[in-house]
């Protein structure tokens, strides 16, 4: 008979194991599916992984919007905050960083552009964000309801913006704005490629980020409130203001990352911009287990699986493969969760 | 149009378009109730809705008579439901796991799954299910002004939306009238207590989280093969119905007589999306599209914010799992 023992503490080998076992039994279910569905699916696991080795520089590019956000994310879930509502609150950002690079960026001198870009991106994000926090902080009002469905009016904003005053003159009757002047884009690393410097900017939040959720006073108190509301009432931490922090903060990296990504890659504002990548994060911060540094790992393992969505088509598999596998992903590793908290014995009778 | 012309329009097609809601938040009732959350509400109601677009396709030119066909859709849309739900019931029931993630994760995974299905059919425009359910009314022996009209408001609609009405009643009835729906109550507020007396916490949760499946997949085969339908599939076209189901739940308050409102309500806002539109009352799509979603969010906040005694109403043991050994 099969008895399940609850573990006391999970081996530290455990916690690199289950997840990566998880990711292998997601891809092998999802290579399943594919045969199932008459794909050939060796093509379309060579396409993600040698067409990710190959275009690294584009997974790279999907690694820096994953971590910003990731760790957005994991604040917010370490204090057992849900905020999903990252890929809005990332349309804020760029909504806000386009804001100022079209409409101010003649009283801005060129050199305090981007730096005002940013700063605009975080007040956006961190205030969308803020909506639902707020409304949690002070009403207790359910958030993964709010910062979800604000994705939505974030997305129809968007579009209103690009669709009507924002369109631009040279945009051809294309639903977007016209192009940022060169101040506001983020130069590329190499020649060739489109890798930018948003990368640096990636690798340094995670960093800070890490040293503020581990060493700080404040990474303290979010810890705390996360293992028990109660026990942080009793040590005098407030609540509220926790939450009002913490959903800023996780907004306005969001709103980063969307900033990074609408200067960087596209230099105007279209509704075409890739922000289910918001909804990724999700998964890839799950995947880390909250973690920063290992949030920055995964973000690369995860942008390549982002990559193919856009590289599988020209090999002939339907795109949507991809997709799936984020969902099995998320899947096997909330199910692999289950070995590392318990000990599964047989037992005699 | 007159003005009662107008009114009836606008209120016919929310109770048309609430509908898919309604029978979605019902579900979410029975499983919250029971104690179990289940965020994956837009995931069922994507693979609902998968699930009848591909057997209305193959049935209803089938040669079926076309009542049964659709009947048959609807059921199978039903079953997809609860399969999927299981999933969520084994991860959060058999094995521990977060209901909030694991729902989340049920979302992605059924919006994902039904993508890759219906892949081949998006940019087929003639992927349509020509046959699908008609309006039949109840009202026309109603000659009284005015009451006649707003009674075809309710009474002359698709099957679903009676189905609906029906659902509501039964779902109360079991819930308030019955031994079992004493037990389901019992297992989502106190089910140490429940287990004493004998019921069995983890097989009835199980039942019940299947049971809103059922529903949500029903919810999501209404969106292809109804009245007000457009009987095609689209990538996007649950658009948050999920999630608006699930605040619709919380605003009223676990109560199957008071979501029939709710749903409606907002239903209303969708109606608006195209109504304001071709009677001229406001042309921007944009805005109007925002309509529904802020509604939701405004309704939800409000519902909090004059809830006594931070009491929403909420099942006590809602999002915990029940352990017997851990007791």
């Amino acid at each position: 008979m099969l008895k399940v023992e609850k573990r006391m503490e999970t081996p530290t080998y455990l916690k690199v194991v289950i997840p990566i076992v998880s990711v292998l039994v997601a891809i092998l279910f999802s290579s399943l599916i594919l045969l199932i569905t008459g794909e050939n699916a060796l093509a379309a696991l060579n396409t993600i992984f040698a067409g990710s080795l190959i275009n690294w520089q584009e997974v790279l590019v999907n690694g820096v919007s994953l971590m910003i956000i990731g760790i957005g994310i994991a604040i917010a879930f370490k204090m057992v905050i849900w905020n999903i509502g990252a890929a809005g609150q990332m349309m804020m950002g760029m909504i806000f960083a386009a804001g100022v690079a079209l409409f101010l960026h003649v009283w801005i001198p060129p050199a305090l552009l981007l730096p005002a870009m940013f700063i605009a991106a975080i007040i956006g994000g961190g205030l969308w964000a803020l909506i639902s926090g707020g409304a949690k902080a002070v009403w207790n009002v359910n958030e993964v309801i709010t910062s979800l469905l604000l994705n939505y009016v974030a997305l129809y904003i968007l579009q209103f913006l690009v669709n009507g005053p924002w369109k631009g003159v040279k945009s051809m009757g294309f639903p977007q704005t016209d192009p940022f002047p060169e101040a506001a884009r983020i130069p590329t690393i190499f020649p060739t490629g489109r890798l930018h410097y948003g990368l640096l900017i990636a690798i340094i939040v995670v960093i800070v980020f890490y040293f503020l959720l581990n060493k700080s006073r404040w990474g303290y108190e979010i810890r705390v409130i996360g293992e028990g509301r109660n026990v942080a009432r009793y040590g005098g931490m407030s609540l509220a203001k926790n939450i009002f922090i913490a959903m800023f903060a996780s907004g306005a990296l969001a709103g980063l990352a969307g900033a990074i990504q609408v200067s960087a890659l596209e230099g105007r504002l279209s509704p075409h911009m890739n922000t289910d990548i918001g909804y990724t994060a999700i998964i890839v911060v799950w995947l880390s287990r909250l973690h920063p540094l290992v949030i920055g790992i995964v973000s690369v393992f995860m942008g390549a699986l982002l990559y193919a969505e856009t590289s599988l088509p020209a090999a002939g598999i339907p795109t949507e493969i991809a997709k799936l596998m984020q969902g099995l992903i998320l899947f096997f590793v909330i199910a692999g969760d289950f070995f590392s908290r318990y000990k599964v014995k047989m037992v005699k009778e | 149009m007159s003005g009662l012309g107008i009114f009836q329009d606008l209120f016919s097609a929310a109770v048309a378009v609430g509908t898919p809601i309604l029978f979605t938040a019902i579900g979410e009732i029975i499983a919250e109730k029971s104690g179990v959350q289940n965020l994956g509400l837009e995931g069922m109601m994507y693979m609902g809705a998968i699930t009848a677009f591909l057997s209305g396709l193959a049935l209803t030119s089938s040669g079926l008579p076309s009542t049964t066909a659709l009947i048959i859709v609807i059921i199978l849309a039903a079953i997809v439901g609860a399969l999927v739900a299981s999933i969520h019931a084994f991860l959060c029931l058999s094995l521990r796991a977060n209901q909030i993630v694991s729902g989340l994760a049920l979302s992605i995974l059924g919006t994902g799954l039904s993508y890759y299905i219906g892949k081949v059919f998006i940019s087929d425009p003639t992927a349509i299910i020509k046959t699908r359910l008609t309006q039949f009314t109840f009202a026309d022996a109603v000659q009284i002004p005015v009451v006649g009209e707003i009674l075809r408001i309710f009474l002359n609609q698709d099957i679903l939306v009676y189905l609906a009405y029906i659902m509501v009643i039964l779902v109360w009835f079991y819930m308030y009238k019955t031994q079992k729906g004493l037990d389901l109550r019992a297992i989502g507020e106190n089910p140490g207590a429940a287990d004493a007396v004998g019921v069995n916490v983890k097989l009835s949760r199980y039942v019940y989280v299947m049971i809103g499946g059922a529903f949500a997949g029903i919810g999501g085969s209404a969106l292809i093969i109804s009245a007000s339908s457009v009987g095609q599939w689209g990538q996007g076209m649950v658009a948050g119905r999920g999630w608006i189901a699930i605040a619709l739940v919380i605003f009223a308050r676990w109560n199957p007589k008071l979501v029939i409102w709710g749903a409606y309500l907002f239903g209303v806002a969708i109606a608006l999306v195209s109504r304001a539109q071709v009677y001229g009352w406001f042309n921007n799509i944009y805005i109007l599209n925002m309509v529904p979603y802020v509604a939701t969010i405004v309704v939800l906040m409000v519902t909090f914010i004059f809830s006594k005694n931070k009491d929403i109403g909420e099942p006590e043991a809602l999002g915990k799992p029940y352990d017997r050994e851990e007791r």
